[in-house]
């Protein structure tokens, strides 16, 4: 029975040391590491509900696919492997150092001369003469020897060079066990234990982080973590959070950082150059805050703990924007404040809708030339926010405060889009020429006030008809078409004009009636932009090409209105900027371990590639007159076998002399 | 027996150095002594031991393969010449004779491209005619090119400071550059195993991989407009990316090397120029080395990016598909190797595994960046 399990473990061992258990081993850590890379890792869960459905992501969150290399039978792989390589070094090792320090100085005669690679010589040369020859060849080719006597007057002189090359093997599958070791402590080893135990649990819920139980909480005295923290200016944090799974774990921290400013510099070019945050390190061991500057690249370390920069984002910019009327007659601006992760609510435009804003950025480097050759520039700030009405549907903006050069005229821009993963699309605005949003706007007010319409049509008629033969009796059914139009497009744009055009003109004339129609709207439009500007006080339009742009624009502006799904336009009017930054922290008591392992691999691989082990036989014969040769080594290659001709060459020409 | 004839004993590298050899090594101390004189106020403890180090490291390797001296003595008198023409003005390139047509970095490195496809023509051509004259050419068409490609990028290197101080860095840090790089080593190791085994028919196998490489070239700069010099994102700002880069380099280019020797192996064994191929002891003997030197830096390239990452990333290993590719590579050359001298494996296994394993070395170079989004394609900080 005792025998019985004896030899049990001693297969289990054979197995487990084998190096057919180890490849397998590595061939499947290859292939699980492959699924990691084509499989997104750790993205916000939903995601992966919409990519798989309900029942593949079940399924593929049971196997622990969203984060591979840190589920449970990861691991486990893992741990087969530095069990299976420190048995395969405990098993190996001294067979190898008894090897590297053996001289095989009892090689007999027999078992020599059945050495693949060997030689005799006649020599005439006595064995007083002989041997310092030998040895001296043997030491000029970098061998050692040890000299023993045999029988009958012989001598046998065992060399060796290159022995070290077992060291290789022991020192890279050493290697290969404290850099999987070192891993193992760095990775989140420690918590799975405490997770398994029930001790620990991770949060998923949406919570402040002194809110976070203590369940969820890792202590300061936490061997290893890695996690992350946003610290607005002129705030500070005592926390990270690691993100795990679907949900998150707060680490508790020695001290705390507050961040005092957050840079980012710039190149000639406009690419960023450099993130840099300005930290104050609040150590209750300490009676004064240090302050520090941590950089990419240049992270810092204290009380174990390493401090990265690792993004940055914005940390409540005050934001105040001129809200605009696209709906009705209103021609003011009415005022809009706000914080960035902050919302507004308008009842302005009647049913209340909610402005959450997102995001502020100072900085937006882009390639606006039409053929993208051209160098891109900073078109200047920008803004995200949402739009979210009372069903709780939104739209999503982004608002560039400046105006931009795109084709050569100059627009406000504002892109829109109704879901994340559709691409922005852009309503343009024109800019007066006073590079002013206002221009458009009370333009726009005018043309969509139904009011202001037969006032207009009056306006133009006078013009338009001026002069004209039977113009008194043309002047109803002009002015009355021109309201008609009017009426049209302030109800839905182009797009209504075309609809009516395609249900009351035959088709024939269609083509014709479209290119009056947009004449009328092109000079009706340029009536209204003149009663804006008197309307303010300013001079009537100049009737030149810029002007004409400046309508035609408008018009399509106006049009590409009905499509913006906001009653209002924000423009961007003043700011106070106010940045984040994201900081990664870490500590990784495992690092030495894995720093130093690579060394280990490293001189470890040399020793094995480039430290050739070659034995080498001389056996001197007095009594025959005669010299054996025989060379060998763990390793046959071509080299070998050179090296073989040319000593074999070599030992004849100092034999005959 | 001529073996026995010429044998001469073995001595330390040190004292088999003819007066070329110090005279080489007197030239680089000189050039690193008027560099420092000159730029050493400028230079931090890194700099200045990488420029003791660079004096060293290449008067050894100019010792140890004498062919490197010549080359060097020639791309820094290029260089040289190149940087002088500029005048300190970057528009000098559309308009300076010299620069234009000969040593401009963009030209220089078109010489290299087209030098690159001759080379290959003319070895294909050797190998055909069995022409030893024509082999000759071919090598030296491909020494030519070297010289081109190391030209063009130590002239980019001096054009990026041209576009503006803080801009100015080495040129490996795009995959324009590196590719060029890749080019610049794999041809490199070639020409250094030509000149120890005389194997001079597998000039026309390597080159292809190296005109693969040149053909991308001419991609990117023709197609994609992407041949510009472009500032540093800041995680790029680092001492790391220096010796990770071409330490990755030596092991991809000696990975695309064993994988052309492969299947020069696999023609030859099917009968195919076998009577044109060097033995295929010799081959497979070849492909072993390569594949060694390959492993040896494919190690120290990865461990270097375990240490920058810890820099840059705050993590030596966070499992990114570059990261993880890199190991998936270094597993497969890792079981190649064990096979081979574990197993005592030889021959036709081993050659399509080198060969398939230039697929996974290409994935892990390129398919990565392409298919694969991760902390290395720098979408972020
Ligand atoms: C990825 C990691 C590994 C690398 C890079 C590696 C590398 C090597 C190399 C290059 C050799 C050849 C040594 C020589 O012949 O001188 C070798 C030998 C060997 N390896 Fe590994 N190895 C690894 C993992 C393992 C593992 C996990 C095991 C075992 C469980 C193992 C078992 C062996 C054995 C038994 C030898 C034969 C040693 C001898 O007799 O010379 N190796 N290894």
């Amino acid at each position: 029975m005792k025998n019985h399990t004896h030899s049990r473990l001693r297969e289990i061992y054979d197995l487990l040391s084998s190096m057919r258990f180890a490849v397998s081993l590595l061939t499947v850590l290859g292939i699980a590491s492959i699924i990691g890379t084509v499989l997104k890792q750790n993205e916000p869960y939903p995601n992966y509900i919409i990519q798989f459905g309900q029942f593949w992501f079940s399924a593929f969150e049971k196997l622990g696919l969203y984060d591979v290399y840190h589920s449970g039978w990861f691991i486990v792989i893992l741990a087969f492997l530095v069990i299976s390589t420190a048995l395969c070094v405990y098993r190996n090792t001294p067979l190898m150092l008894r090897e590297i320090r053996s001289w095989r100085e009892h090689a007999t005669e027999k078992s020599l001369r059945l050495f693949s690679h060997q030689a005799e010589y006649a020599t005439t040369l006595t064995k007083e003469e002989s041997l310092p020859k030998l040895q001296g060849f043997l030491t000029a080719h970098g061998f050692r020897f040890k000299t023993v006597d045999r029988e009958a007057g012989d001598v046998l002189i065992a060399a060796k060079a290159g022995a070290y090359q077992r060291l290789g093997y022991i020192l890279t599958h050493a290697a290969i066990i404290v850099i999987c070791i070192g891993g193992l402590i760095d990775g989140n080893l420690p918590f799975k234990f405490q997770e398994i135990m029930g001790w620990k649990k991770i949060e998923t819920r949406d919570l402040a982080a002194d809110k976070v139980p203590a369940i969820s909480r890792l202590p300061v005295n936490n061997l290893s973590f890695r996690g992350n923290i946003t610290i607005p200016e002129g705030s500070q944090g005592d926390v990270v959070f690691l993100r795990m799974r679907d949900g998150y774990l707060v680490q508790e921290l020695p001290f705390a950082i507050a961040l005092k400013k957050f840079r980012i510099e710039h190149y000639p070019t406009g690419q960023p150059k450099s993130f840099e945050s300005d930290v104050a390190i609040l150590d209750p061991d300490r009676k004064e805050p240090f302050n520090a500057t941590i950089s990419v690249n240049h992270p810092l370390i204290y009380k174990g703990v390493a401090i990265y920069q690792s993004d940055f984002q914005d940390g409540g910019s005050s934001l105040s924007f001129d809200g605009w009327q696209l709906a009705s007659a209103e021609a003011r601006p009415f005022k809009v404040d706000g914080k960035v992760n902050g919302t507004v609510t308008l009842t302005t435009s009647g049913a209340p809708l909610t402005v959450e804003l997102d995001d502020f950025r100072l900085f937006n480097v882009l390639n606006l030339s039409s053929d993208g050759k051209g160098k891109p520039h900073n078109v200047g700030p920008s803004v995200t926010f949402k739009v979210r009405d009372a069903q709780g549907q939104a739209h999503e903006y982004l608002n560039y405060m400046q105006p931009m050069q795109l084709d050569g005229r100059t627009y406000f821009v504002s892109g829109m889009r109704g879901s994340p993963s559709e691409s922005f699309r852009y309503l343009r605005i024109p800019a007066d020429e006073d590079v002013s949003i206002q221009g458009y706007m009370q333009w726009h007010a005018l043309m969509s006030d139904p009011a202001k319409a037969p006032i207009l049509a009056k306006r133009l008629a006078d013009k338009v008809l001026q002069g004209e033969a039977g113009a008194e009796a043309m002047r109803p059914k002009f002015i009355n078409s021109v309201q008609q139009l009017l009426g049209l497009f302030a109800k839905g744009g182009f797009n209504a004009v075309a609809d009516f055009i395609e249900k009351s003109v035959p088709a024939n004339e269609r083509e014709k009636a479209a290119q009056t129609y947009i004449r009328i709207l092109e000079n009706v439009a340029f009536e209204a932009y003149g009663m804006s500007r008197e309307a303010d006080g300013k001079p009537a339009p100049k009737t030149d090409e810029a002007t004409l742009a400046f309508i035609r624009d408008s018009l399509n502006s106006a049009s590409d209105v009905f499509f913006y799904g906001s009653p209002f336009f924000l423009q961007l009017t003043s700011f106070e900027h106010r940045q984040a930054s994201g900081f990664q922290l870490t500590r990784s008591p495992g690092k030495n371990l894995v720093y130093g392992g690579s060394i280990l691999l490293v001189l470890g691989i040399f020793a094995m590639f480039y430290v050739r082990e070659r034995r080498v036989w001389l056996l001197v014969k007095p009594g025959t007159q005669r010299v054996l040769f025989a060379m060998s080594s763990a390793r046959k290659s071509r080299d070998f076998d050179a090296e073989f001709e040319r000593f074999k060459g070599r030992l004849q020409q100092l034999m005959q002399q | 027996m001529e073996l026995t004839q010429n044998y001469i004993e073995p001595q330390p590298l040190l004292k088999t150095l003819s007066w070329v050899d110090w005279a080489y090594a007197l030239l680089l101390l000189f050039g690193g002594v008027f560099a420092f004189s000159r730029y050493g106020a400028y230079m931090d403890a890194y700099e200045k031991s990488f420029l003791l180090g660079a004096v060293a490291g290449f008067s050894w390797l100019g010792w140890f393969w004498k062919p490197v001296r010549p080359l060097l003595v020639g791309i820094a008198a290029l260089s040289l010449f190149g940087i002088s023409q500029y005048h300190g003005d970057l528009a000098s390139v559309d308009h300076a004779f010299f620069l234009k047509f000969f040593v401009g970095s963009q030209t220089a490195i078109m010489w290299m491209n087209v030098l690159f496809v001759l080379a290959m023509l003319t070895y294909w051509g050797a190998t055909f005619s069995r022409s030893m004259f024509v082999g000759k050419v071919a090598t030296g068409l491909t020494w030519s090119a070297v010289l081109m490609g190391f030209t063009g990028l130590m002239v980019r290197w001096y054009e990026s400071y041209l576009i503006s101080p803080d801009v100015g860095h080495i040129p490996i840090s795009n995959l324009y550059e590196v590719f060029i790089l890749f080019c610049l080593i794999t041809s490199l190791l070639y020409l250094y195993y030509e000149g120890r085994f005389n194997t001079r028919q597998l000039g026309g196998f390597v080159l292809l991989v190296v005109n693969a490489g040149v053909g991308f070239i001419l991609w990117y700069t023709f197609d994609r407009q992407a041949s510009g010099i472009q500032p540093l994102v800041p995680a790029l700002q680092s001492y790391w990316m220096k010796i990770h880069v071409p330490a990755n380099f030596i092991g991809y280019g000696s990975f695309s090397l064993a994988a052309m020797v492969g299947s020069a192996y696999l023609l030859s064994q099917r009968g195919i120029l076998t009577s044109r191929l060097p033995a295929l002891e010799v081959l497979d003997d070849l492909m072993y080395k390569v594949i060694a030197i390959g492993f040896a830096f494919f190690t120290i390239a990865t461990i270097l990016g375990a240490m920058w990452a810890a820099e840059a990333w705050g993590g030596y290993w966070s499992w990114d598909p570059k990261e993880t590719w890199a190991l998936i590579v270094w597993l497969n050359y890792a079981a190649w190797l064990h096979l081979r001298l574990v197993k005592g494996l030889r021959g036709t296994v081993l050659a399509w595994w080198a060969l398939i394993g230039l697929l996974v070395t290409t994935f892990a170079f390129l398919g990565v960046n392409m298919f694969l989004s991760g902390l290395h394609s720098y979408g972020q900080l």
